[in-house]
């Protein structure tokens, strides 16, 4: 059975599509044969981030149109053969997502793949619920910011009001936070909402905290998911966040403020 | 923390400022996303009702929706004028 995983947030540039990246490759890298869709229908980005831009023939759009068959459309990654690519269409037409189209082509990959991450665009219109629609759980990225953390939370209502299990009345979505840009030393200082005021206000269970990081940029600069990039804070934290997502137990890590020396203390360095 | 920073320490927590504005929001929010999307056409049939037979501001009606578990209470709550 497969399992799909939508990445939300409501608020745009707080790590989505970096997450979707990331995590899909995490999981691949697992073992386990999944497939990440770009639902940002009319802003495709999903492909530049992956590093797959241009080998993108068909997409979503193409699929759900009957212009072009899945396996067409999907695009496998050249670093792990376990992981496939389903870019978004730079269609202006709104309406080019239709649920029925989004169910059969899910209902499709489903019967081959093991995870389904679908990346959400910003935003509650078409694109954004129609990501959210399927899923079996969800993985919200909120930034340590008041916005973000407002957004989620109307994420959250629609999750539970607007999803098809909400509808059919099933088991509801599983929810995760994943907290991105986390800054412990300003956390430290009072500048930043901490791990645990955030938890507080949403009430989510923690699947991990992403820090700050310079190689995220990087990582997207070159088009290869942060993940991969194993000697990086963040590359781990999403490691991390993976192995907990599938069942392993690992003690959260880039909470803390790393410990430094005095002369850094002294000094600062960063 | 650069030592430099640890003499600029003394200025105002903003965190704490953000949680407690985003605790109030979001608690204000969630109770109004469970709200039936009639509300506000009710208030604004009601005044209008009303205010054929009183003189009331646009403020007189305030229309309240709380959910307790199976009960669902729609409390209505109308300002008369003071009578002249």
């Amino acid at each position: 059975m497969a399992r799909i995983i939508v990445v939300t947030s409501g608020k745009g540039g707080v790590g989505k599509t970096t997450t979707s990246a990331a995590i899909a490759m995490g999981l691949a890298k697992k073992g386990h044969k999944t497939a990440v869709i770009d639902f940002d229908v009319g802003l495709r980005n999903l492909d530049l981030i992956m590093g797959c831009e241009r080998r993108v023939v068909y997409d979503l759009v193409n699929v759900i149109n009957n212009e072009a068959t899945l396996n067409q459309a999907l695009i496998r990654d050249k670093r792990c053969d376990q992981l496939y690519i389903l870019p978004a269409s730079q269609t202006r037409d709104k309406d080019a997502l239709t649920t029925e189209g989004v169910g059969k082509i899910l209902e499709e990959l489903a019967k081959d793949f093991k995870y389904i991450v679908c990346d959400s665009p910003a935003g509650i219109e078409r694109g954004a619920t129609l990501a959210m629609y399927f899923a079996d759980d969800a993985f919200v990225v909120t930034n340590p910011e008041v916005s973000s953390v407002r957004d989620s939370d109307r994420m959250l209502g629609i999750l539970s009001s607007k999803s098809r299990r909400a509808e059919k009345g099933e088991e509801p979505i599983k929810e995760y936070l994943l907290l991105s840009r986390y800054s412990p030393d300003r956390v430290k200082l009072g500048e930043m909402l901490s791990v645990d005021d955030v938890q507080e206000i949403l009430s989510l269970h923690l699947l991990g905290v992403i820090p700050e990081s310079k190689s995220v940029l990087s990582a997207s600069n070159a088009g290869t998911p942060v993940i991969l990039d194993e000697e990086s804070d963040a590359g781990q934290a999403y490691a991390d966040i993976v192995a907990r997502y599938l069942g392993e137990t690992k003690p959260h890590r880039f909470i803390e403020e790393e410990k430094k020396g005095l002369f850094s203390k002294l000094f600062g360095s960063k | 923390m650069s030592l430099l920073d640890y003499f600029r320490s003394s200025k105002t927590n903003t965190a704490s400022l953000a949680k407690e504005r985003l605790q109030i929001l979001v608690a204000h929010e969630r109770a109004s996303r469970n709200q039936p999307s009639y509300l506000p056409a009710l208030q604004q049939e009601l005044l209008a009702v009303i205010r054929k037979y009183v003189n009331v501001g646009q403020d007189a009606i305030t229309v309240n929706f709380e959910q307790d578990g199976n009960q669902e209470t729609l409390e209505l709550n109308i300002v008369l004028p003071e009578e002249r």
